[in-house]
């Protein structure tokens, strides 16, 4: 386990309130990857993509659980609360002013354009996240079958996400924790 | 009050049992909102849909539209607690169990073994997210070059590309394409 600096809480609103803002179109988990990971390096990538794993079996949106996971592992209680919070602050205050002006914003020409380029964009950023851990977890034959089989089940059939992770999550983990052992072995 | 606590009953259960996100709960929200509570009209509902659809954050805040209608700010900061609390604390427990046990030999093989099945969630969420983009055809190229372009400047800002992906869908539509 490497010992993490304590992050202040103010960081932790700081990012988190920028992401909630600007989270269109559900593909926010990019910008997470980038800032926490790669940017600030707060977390490693094994524990950040384990932790999407992790929370996207559990009830809620997937931004607000990684916010969640990530504040926790940060500073407990209070960097998950903080990064909660951080993160529904900015979107909270937009839908209201949203709500008093929504029929002259849906009636702007061009306006649901706009929204859809920046959810787009969004997506576009998740997919080069995608493909970067893509590169980092492949090392090795099970973990490309594994990785594939996950997206080839919830992308293209749409089987739900709870019984595939039931079903390939234990099967990965089995095979992490055989090989964990043939390496202690050679030690 | 009696509204306040009607948000609370109908919304926390839901939080709890949208698995996957927004898109799990809207069958069962607009059942509630419209059919039994009466909150707002069918056609308003669709409406509310599109402003969530619109502002950032996870679509499930449609629901503290709900809240905003019938009982103002006050109602908005219920509902909005009462869907996200519940799934949150869910969450927080989980996570306390996953992180006491961090560097045990079981805890990396979970974390090791988890890692690739993450990642194709990660690959799975784009195509479904880009599928519901489809029928915008200019939206596809946005995705990709955006794609290509972070991985060649890491380090600017991703509001900028946000900027430009709104920009370019807005363009497209004054040149009518």
């Amino acid at each position: 386990m490497t010992q993490k600096s304590r992050v202040p809480l103010t960081s932790i609103y700081r990012v988190f309130f920028e992401i909630g803002m600007f989270s269109f179109g559900g593909g926010v988990s990019g910008w997470i990857y980038r800032d926490i990971v790669e940017m600030r390096k707060w977390m490693s990538h094994e524990e950040y993509l384990s932790g999407v794993a992790l929370t996207q079996i559990m009830p809620g949106p997937n931004a607000t659980n990684s916010a969640i996971y990530i504040g926790q592992l940060l500073r407990g209680a209070s960097g998950a609360t903080v990064a909660l919070l951080a993160m529904l602050t900015g979107p909270f205050l937009a839908i209201l002013v949203a709500a008093f002006t929504y029929q002259w914003l849906l009636g702007l020409p061009g306006f649901q354009e706009a929204m859809i380029g920046t959810a787009a964009a969004a997506i576009g950023m998740l997919l080069r996240t995608g493909l970067t851990s893509a590169r980092m977890v492949a090392r090795g034959l099970a973990p490309i079958l594994i990785m594939t089989a996950t997206f080839i089940a919830v992308g293209i059939f749409h089987i739900g996400l709870v019984p595939v992770i039931c079903v390939i999550g234990p099967l990965s983990v089995a095979y992490a924790y055989k090989m964990s052992g043939r390496r202690l072995e050679h030690e | 009050m009696n509204e306040l606590l009607r948000l609370v009953i109908v919304l926390a259960p839901l939080s709890l049992a949208a698995f996957g996100g927004a898109a799990s709960i809207y069958a069962p929200l607009q059942h509630q909102a419209v059919d039994v509570e009466h909150w707002v009209t069918a056609r308003e509902f669709v409406d509310l849909f599109a402003i969530s659809r619109v502002t950032p954050g996870p679509g499930s805040l449609l629901g503290a539209l709900f809240g905003w209608k019938i009982a103002g700010f006050l109602g908005a900061l219920v509902a909005t607690l009462a869907l996200y609390v519940p799934s949150s604390v869910v969450v927080f427990a989980v996570g306390t169990v996953w992180n006491r046990h961090r560097g045990k030999r079981w805890h990396s093989a979970l974390e090791t073994g988890l890692a690739p099945v993450g990642c194709g969630l990660l690959l799975a969420g784009v195509l479904t997210l880009a599928s519901s983009l489809f029928d915008h055809p200019i939206s596809i190229p946005v995705i990709l070059c955006v794609a290509a372009a972070m991985a060649f400047w890491p380090k600017v800002h991703p509001f900028i590309f946000l900027l430009i992906g709104g920009l370019v869908c807005y363009l497209a539509f004054l040149c009518g394409l």
